[in-house]
């Protein structure tokens, strides 16, 4: 049991390999077992989640962090004392994460086996498919922010690879997807860099990125660990922590017992490095025993050696200054920092304003990567992120800073902007994209009134009921495409309008209820679920986050309660009202399209996964139901997915427990129903205007909102004169003017050009002809003419060089004779 | 005695072969007479080192000339053989004919 947490590596290696598997032979493979091995891959996964979850309960909330062999000392730079280890963490947050996108990723594998069937490119998706999950999973696993990022990064490119699936449609449908994909990557980019940059901030004032430390307590505040140490004497009779060496001293005698508090982790040397000392008895299991630690507190640290969040408690507020090699900073104003710069980040990745204008785009991937990447995984990232960093918003909300303000106003106002963009749309994996939007604004929301539960909890709902809405979706544009196929094979004249029939369009749809029941049953329960109606997913978590804005609201007096409740509220209305739209345009009344009437029920593989989620949007909003509520508190436990979550957010222990408000929940659900009656009202029975246009164009009251929410609020247009146009012309102004005309034209046609030729010619003509050549003729004239002369003396007749000898031997004996000759004429004179 | 005759007597006979040998080869034409002029200015050579062989009462000398006649006796192997085949080449052994190697 305390060593399953050891299994975590093989959550993202099994995709991996699934990934490299699918990309190097899945061609060879062929369809059926490529769509196996990616399917098997994700179900691994899913399983090693599902013992980790085992684990994570099984022993009172642990967390475990995990040294995979071989990557264990990933990253070291010790000049600047940068040591990132690669460390896999598994406590309650990080396994809901795992399960979420296992789990959903599953499913939609499943379907992606239906769906993608026939395509030629079929390895390559689930090559794409497991590649993201493994990417997602690096990033919910990982114990700091570098591999956060890693993950990050990853998933951004698989969005990108997996929008621009199709790049190779015929010309304007091709660069419709590439162009998504590439907005999708570059408006990504903008975000990436704030996470940078709080990352950045973060290793400067914390000297790690490490979110905790081996061993360390995410929250030693939670309910079981007071508990504990209530029981074994660690808590003085007022409450007080009774702290210090006696402390401890209380703790090594408290234990011994069976009860294992608190899970270190298995890597004991790191424990050793980072000051703390695991003073285990040791058993017959070492790991179990390195996993035990005696203490239920994290004050065996020193500061220094905490993770982030740790470092956070201690640090804030105290006044302290972070020294940036020049100027100074109080830490509490970096923490804001850092936690902007955070928000920027998540803004890119959870397409919250002003950078959600990707998203949208993204509905050109093939559907289950909408499902999977772009509603119920990859996007849920930024709140993930946000709610890991519960600590550092907590603090600054309770240290006087606007930060859970200004999250609120960015999250309660893309949920009511893209609610309301969502009502004017035809596209219907538009709708849902425009939806997905809004929800994730819910739960960005709900991070900025200080409700992390209640955003893991919209998370994981979400997840599930988005990706069955999804997963619908794709059905019925499969469905209608076939249909249309159907229909004109037929058909002599009707290759003409194959051109113009767009099978996601709304307008093309209608009647598909008898066609196809059960994607028709499963999308209904989808659309309640989303529209919050008792007692399906959505109803408990959207309740839930609006109770929380009421309380913060009402009994707290907080400014950003009052606008999340507010403006929620009216966000849930839209809600409601697109969905039953959607629902009333794509399966009542009658077929507006040969497609629509022929439209076949899609295949097993594809009703499966959407039947499974159908039956997990009904029950999956059970695993928080809030206390008193009326009949399901006396049956069920509530709050139990709060209580889970606990373990790993200190703000959970520190926030307050709301009972089940009649009130909140019945405005709500009223609401909810209102809407979707309006929406029956408006739209059963009269299918489009005579026109071809929506009924809210009818009357001219309605009809300037309905343009202004299909014109999507004219953001694409605004971003296209304000940024695009102008940077469009600064570029061709530095192309034509800057690189063209000057750096060309001027720059190096006349000077470097003209220099250059100015100087070759003086080297040529003077120098190199005058000096160099000169010379080198020179020498060889020279020898020329020394040759000439001596040739003439080789006259070939034997006896002149027989007298040259003849002479010179003379000579030579003249001059040996000299000396004596001298002598001679001396003595004779 | 031959003792009584003395060095000199050798010696001028030395020179007087030597000057003659030396003319041979700077006058004569033909390479057969240039060659046997070579051979006595050689052979004037060997005449000095023997005299002053005898004047000295050392070996040196008699070992220098058997190695001079040995020599002699391969150069004239080896010169010979040059001149027949000039010969047949040309006809002629008029060494004032023999320039082409002339500058």
């Amino acid at each position: 049991m305390d060593n399953l947490p050891l299994l975590v590596p093989l959550v993202i290696l099994a995709p991996s390999l699934g990934a490299i598997i699918n990309f190097f032979v899945g061609a060879k493979l062929g369809e059926k077992w490529s769509g196996y091995i990616g399917c098997f891959a994700s179900i691994f996964a899913f399983i090693i989640s599902l013992l980790l979850l085992v684990f994570v309960t099984g022993t009172d909330g642990s967390a475990a962090v995990v040294n995979p062999p071989l990557v264990d000392g990933w990253l070291r730079i010790e000049s600047i004392g940068l040591e990132i280890p690669w460390q896999l963490r598994v406590d309650s947050l990080s396994v809901t994460m795992m399960l979420v996108v296992t789990g959903v990723g599953s499913l939609i594998h499943l379907y992606a086996r239906g769906y993608m069937h026939g395509d030629k490119l079929y390895p390559r998706f689930f090559a794409y498919l497991n590649m993201f999950l493994a990417f997602m999973l690096t990033l919910v696993t990982a114990n700091n922010f570098l591999m956060l990022f890693v993950g990050w990064e990853g998933v951004g490119l698989c969005s990108f690879l997996l929008i621009g699936f199709w790049w190779d449609k015929k010309m304007p449908e091709g660069w419709k997807n590439s162009n998504a994909a590439r907005k999708a990557f570059i408006v990504n980019r903008i975000g990436d860099f704030g996470l940078l940059m709080a990352m950045f901030l973060i290793f400067w004032t914390f000297g790690t990125l490490d979110f905790y430390k081996a061993g360390e307590l995410p929250n030693t505040e939670a309910k079981y660990l007071v508990g504990w140490r209530e029981h074994n004497g660690l808590l003085d009779h007022n409450g007080d922590e009774a702290t210090g060496a006696g402390g401890d001293k209380q703790a090594d005698d408290g234990h011994g017992g069976s009860y294992v508090c608190v899970p270190a982790e298995p890597a004991a040397h790191d424990a050793a490095d980072s000051g703390y000392e695991a003073k285990s008895d040791h058993g017959a299991n070492p790991l179990a025993s390195d996993i035990r630690a005696i203490y239920c507190d994290n004050h065996h640290f020193d500061t220094e050696y905490l993770g982030v969040f740790g470092q956070t408690q201690e640090r804030f507020g105290t006044g302290e200054n972070v020294d940036f090699g020049g100027f100074q900073m109080a830490f509490d104003d970096v923490i804001f920092l850092i936690a902007l710069f955070m928000l920027l980040g998540v803004a890119g990745k959870s397409a919250q304003i002003p950078l959600f204008v990707w998203l949208p785009d993204a509905m050109a991937g093939p559907t289950p990567v909408s499902a999977l990447i772009h509603a119920a995984t990859m996007v849920t990232a930024g709140v993930y992120m946000m709610v890991r960093a519960n600590v550092l918003l907590w603090e600054l909300n309770h240290g006087g800073y606007v930060i859970g303000l200004v999250i609120t106003l960015v999250g309660s106002g893309t949920a009511l902007m893209a609610g309301y963009i969502a009502l004017g749309q035809w596209d219907i994996k538009r709708v849902l994209a425009y939806s997905t939007i809004s929800q994730l604004g819910f739960m960005v929301a709900a991070v900025g009134i200080g409700a992390y539960v209640a955003a893991m909890f919209h998370l994981v709902t979400h997840a599930v009921f988005k990706a069955l809405l999804f997963l619908g979706s794709g059905s019925v544009i499969h469905g209608v495409e076939h249909g249309h196929h159907h229909a004109h094979e037929h058909d002599d004249d009707g290759s003409h309008d194959d051109q113009e029939f767009d099978a996601q369009d709304m307008r093309n749809m209608g009647g598909l209820r008898k066609r196809m029941p059960i994607t028709y049953i499963t999308y209904l329960l989808g659309t309640l679920a989303l529209a919050g109606i008792f007692p399906l997913a959505g109803f408990w978590s959207k309740d839930e986050i609006l109770a929380d804005a009421w309380y913060e609201g009402f009994q707290l007096n907080a400014l950003s309660g009052f606008i999340a409740f507010g403006i929620l509220l009216v966000a849930a209305a839209f809600t409601a009202f697109y969905m039953w739209r959607q629902i009333v345009l794509v399966f009542f009344d009658e077929a507006r399209s040969e497609g629509a009437r022929q439209a076949p029920e899609s295949n097993g593989a594809m009703l499966l996964p959407l039947v499974v989620l159908a039956i997990f949007t009904c029950i999956i909003g059970l695993i928080n139901v809030p206390k008193a509520t009326p009949i399901f508190s006396s049956i069920y436990e509530s709050y139990e997915f709060k209580y889970f979550l606990e373990h790993s957010l200190l703000s959970v222990s520190r926030g307050h427990s709301l009972d089940f408000n009649l009130l909140i929940a019945g405005i709500a659900l009223a609401l909810g129903i209102a809407s979707i009656l309006v929406a029956h009202n408006v739209y059963k029975g009269k299918g489009l205007t005579p026109e071809g246009g929506d009924q809210l164009e009818r009357h001219a009251s309605s009809r300037a909102a309905f343009r202004l929410a299909n014109a999507r609020l004219y953001w694409d247009e605004v971003y296209g004169k304000v940024i695009e146009q102008p940077f469009n012309r600064l570029s061709s102004f530095l192309a034509d003017r800057i690189d063209w005309e000057f750096l060309h034209d001027y720059f190096h046609d006349s000077i470097i050009k003209r220099g250059f030729d100015s100087i070759a010619r003086l080297l040529g003509q003077p120098f190199d002809l005058g000096i160099i050549d000169g010379a080198v003729n020179g020498v060889a004239w020279l020898v020329q003419r020394l040759a000439n002369w001596m040739r003439g003396m080789q006259t070939g007749y034997v006896r002149l060089y027989a007298v040259v000898i003849f002479i010179g031997v003379v000579a030579v004996i003249l001059l040996m004779l000299l000396p004596f000759i001298q002598t001679m004429l001396q003595s004779g004179s | 005695m031959m003792h009584s005759i003395g060095t000199e007597p050798y010696i001028m006979l030395s020179l007087v072969l030597f000057l003659m040998g030396a003319m041979g080869v700077l006058m004569r034409r033909n390479a057969i007479l240039v060659f046997m002029s070579v051979e006595l200015m050689l052979n004037s050579a060997n005449l000095a080192l023997v005299a002053f062989a005898q004047q000295w009462q050392q070996v040196n000398g008699h070992v220098f000339v058997f190695f001079v006649m040995t020599v002699a006796a391969a150069e004239v192997a080896v010169g010979l053989a040059l001149i027949v085949n000039i010969f047949r080449e040309r006809q002629s052994i008029n060494i004032d004919d023999l320039q082409q190697m002339h500058g």
